[in-house]
């Protein structure tokens, strides 16, 4: 095989042929574990009521701080993840908190690749001063320690849900609008642009229905990178005290007690941990699969 | 050419610099409510608020206090830290090494440990050892770089007792966050090294080298490294921010008691002076090491000179 040609971010010039896309990406192991791991959180996230062994919420006392697999002599119930300092069901806690990774992450992604994506389509389509300014924006952001600037928004604005999502919306976006004009700059003088324009076309028409759909595909393959990065985010912001507040449950703020009691009682931290690690890491898989499966200069091979 | 491209890039700089005190100005201004009020708490009577509000300037329209804040922060003058009642700028740049220690010990981890492993994985493309450093960079991204700290206090600080769970000072204290803060990058780096390196041992020139008779070693050390090295030096120059703020997360984790660990604190504490130069301090930073990096580039790389 030729894998060794360089990964660019130049997108594929036909259009789709699903069966084969589909077949190439079932073949692609890694990316299949990795949506199937993202489906599983997505379905937790949906029937957290029908899952959860017990509330996420109601306190325990007599119940506190008990490790993983403990028998609950009265309602003879398995606590399977042990319970935290206040007596809570650590599984169903972690389960419940799928809700936020996911109602924090995928609005925020969605929301920053859509601003990224038509700023960088207008940069690399017109150029000029505003691609200029653009520029300077996105190595003002890349310049900034993203953590900080959030952090600081946050307790500013306050730590809502939706605070949280609209500040990492508008900070992240500029990833998406250098990608997305560095595609449309290689695209821009490619023959069928020229060719629509020669047929009468107007820009709009051209960016639409020529360009776009050809820029889709490396920004859907950085959002799905992004969702990941979204997700430890919100759980570091959660874990710094910052992040949707109790008693709601959240993967961050459930770290954030386990560290109290962190000599004592390991588990309140490590499953909550796990369970940002795996949804990452399937989510990470899926969008390596997407680039394989998207980069025609890289078809690969399932060896 | 040279001269005019180091010119050219030195005024970028500055203007990034300059843009970053706006952010870090209106910061304070763009969020709804009034900076005096938010700073005193809800338990301020109406004197206290207008009495600070004067001494702040906030009662000046906003360029003006723009323009003054500018001035000031070409000084070096942020304000007094509103909790330690001492100059907000001394207060973060007294902890600037302790960050800086870490970050530089995390950093020299990543790249001593990264790179190696990112070649062994293009040279031995598609074996086991391949595929299992692929998984183990991936993994690596997608870890809380504070759980991963969480833990190995768990493992080394608690139960095997081998190393401390926090503080600054000896040289085992770095051990763990720098470990912590390193795994943020390394997964990057073996990423980056092995589709680098593999690019390069694909160009006609490592093929003419081999042709020579030179040996395996020869061309992968003397003609493919270097060349493989450019895209990863330039991508890391571009973490440095990334890397500056996992520290942030990492410092809170093992109480290391740098710029991080005061920033969160003044966060919490609506300490704005100390926010704001801590977060400017930290992107001038970023701004000059980006600076270096584009310099080193230029040297290494002459197809762009």
């Amino acid at each position: 095989m030729t894998g060794t040609v360089p990964a660019t971010l130049t997108p594929p010039l036909e259009h789709s042929r699903p069966r084969s896309t589909w077949r190439r990406f079932a073949r692609h192991r890694l990316a299949c574990g990795g949506l199937l791991i993202l489906l599983a959180v997505v379905l937790m996230a949906l029937f957290a009521e029908a899952l959860a062994p017990r509330s996420p919420v109601v306190q325990q006392i007599r119940l506190r701080l008990k490790p993983p697999g403990f028998v609950d002599a009265r309602s003879g119930q398995t606590l399977w993840l042990g319970t935290d300092h206040l007596g809570r069901d650590i599984c169903s806690r972690i389960i419940y908190g799928s809700r936020i990774s996911l109602v924090v992450s995928l609005p925020a992604v969605a929301t920053s690749a859509i601003i990224g994506l038509t700023l960088g389509l207008l940069a690399g389509f017109y150029g000029g001063w505003c691609e200029g300014v653009l520029m300077r924006l996105v190595d003002l952001q890349l310049a900034f320690p993203f953590i900080l600037l959030a952090l600081s928004l946050v307790a500013l604005l306050g730590p809502s849900l939706h605070n949280i999502i609209l500040v990492f919306a508008l900070t992240t976006w500029p990833v998406y609008a250098r990608t997305t004009r560095g595609a449309v700059l290689s695209l821009r003088a490619q023959e069928f642009v020229q060719a629509a324009r020669s047929l009468g076309a107007g820009d709009g028409r051209i960016l639409w229905r020529h360009v776009l759909p050809n820029v889709v595909s490396p920004v859907l393959v950085l959002a799905s990178f992004e969702v990941a990065r979204m997700i430890i985010l919100e759980s570091a912001l959660g874990f710094l005290g910052l992040g949707v507040q109790p008693p709601i449950p959240t993967w961050g703020n459930m770290l954030a007690d386990g560290r109290d009691y962190i000599r004592d009682a390991w588990w309140i931290a490590a499953f909550p941990g796990l369970a940002i690690m795996i949804t990452a890491a399937g989510v990470n898989f899926l969008g390596d699969g997407l680039r394989d499966l998207f980069d025609p200069t890289l078809h690969y091979t399932g060896s | 050419m040279t001269m005019e491209y180091l010119v050219l890039r030195s005024l970028q700089s500055l203007l990034l610099i300059f843009l970053a005190t706006l952010v870090v100005f209106l910061l304070l201004h763009i969020t709804p409510g009034d900076p005096a009020t938010l700073i005193l708490g809800d338990q301020a009577t109406p004197e206290q608020v207008a009495d600070l509000r004067r001494s702040m300037g906030l009662d000046r329209p906003l360029h003006e206090q723009y323009g003054r804040f500018l001035a000031n922060a070409m000084c070096g003058d942020f304000g007094l830290s509103i909790r330690a009642q001492r100059p907000a700028l001394m207060y973060v740049m007294e902890r600037l090494p302790a960050t800086l220690q870490l970050s530089a010990g995390a950093f020299a981890f990543a790249v001593l440990t990264g790179i190696p492993i990112g070649i062994l994985s293009a040279v031995k493309r598609l074996s086991l050892w391949d595929h299992g450093a692929m998984f183990v960079a991936l993994l690596g991204q997608s870890m809380p770089v504070y759980w991963l700290g969480l833990m190995l206090i768990v493992i080394f600080a608690v139960h095997l007792r081998w190393l401390p769970a926090s503080g600054m000072g000896q040289l085992q204290h770095l051990i763990l966050p720098a470990f912590t803060l390193g795994m943020f990058l390394i997964g990057l780096i073996i990423r980056l090294m092995r589709s680098s390196m593999l690019d390069v041992l694909s160009r006609d020139y490592i093929r003419t080298a081999h042709a020579k008779g030179l040996s395996r070693h020869i061309v992968l050390v003397r003609h493919a490294l270097k060349n493989a090295c450019i895209p990863v030096v330039t991508v890391l120059g571009l973490q440095m921010g990334t890397l500056l703020g996992g520290a942030v997360i990492t410092e809170t984790v093992f109480a290391w008691p740098g710029m991080g660990m005061v920033t969160v604190t003044a966060i919490h504490q609506r300490d704005y002076p100390v926010v704001q130069s801590a977060v400017l301090v930290l992107a001038v930073l970023v701004v000059l090491i980006n600076w270096c990096v584009d310099m080193v580039y230029h040297y290494l790389d002459p197809r762009i000179r």
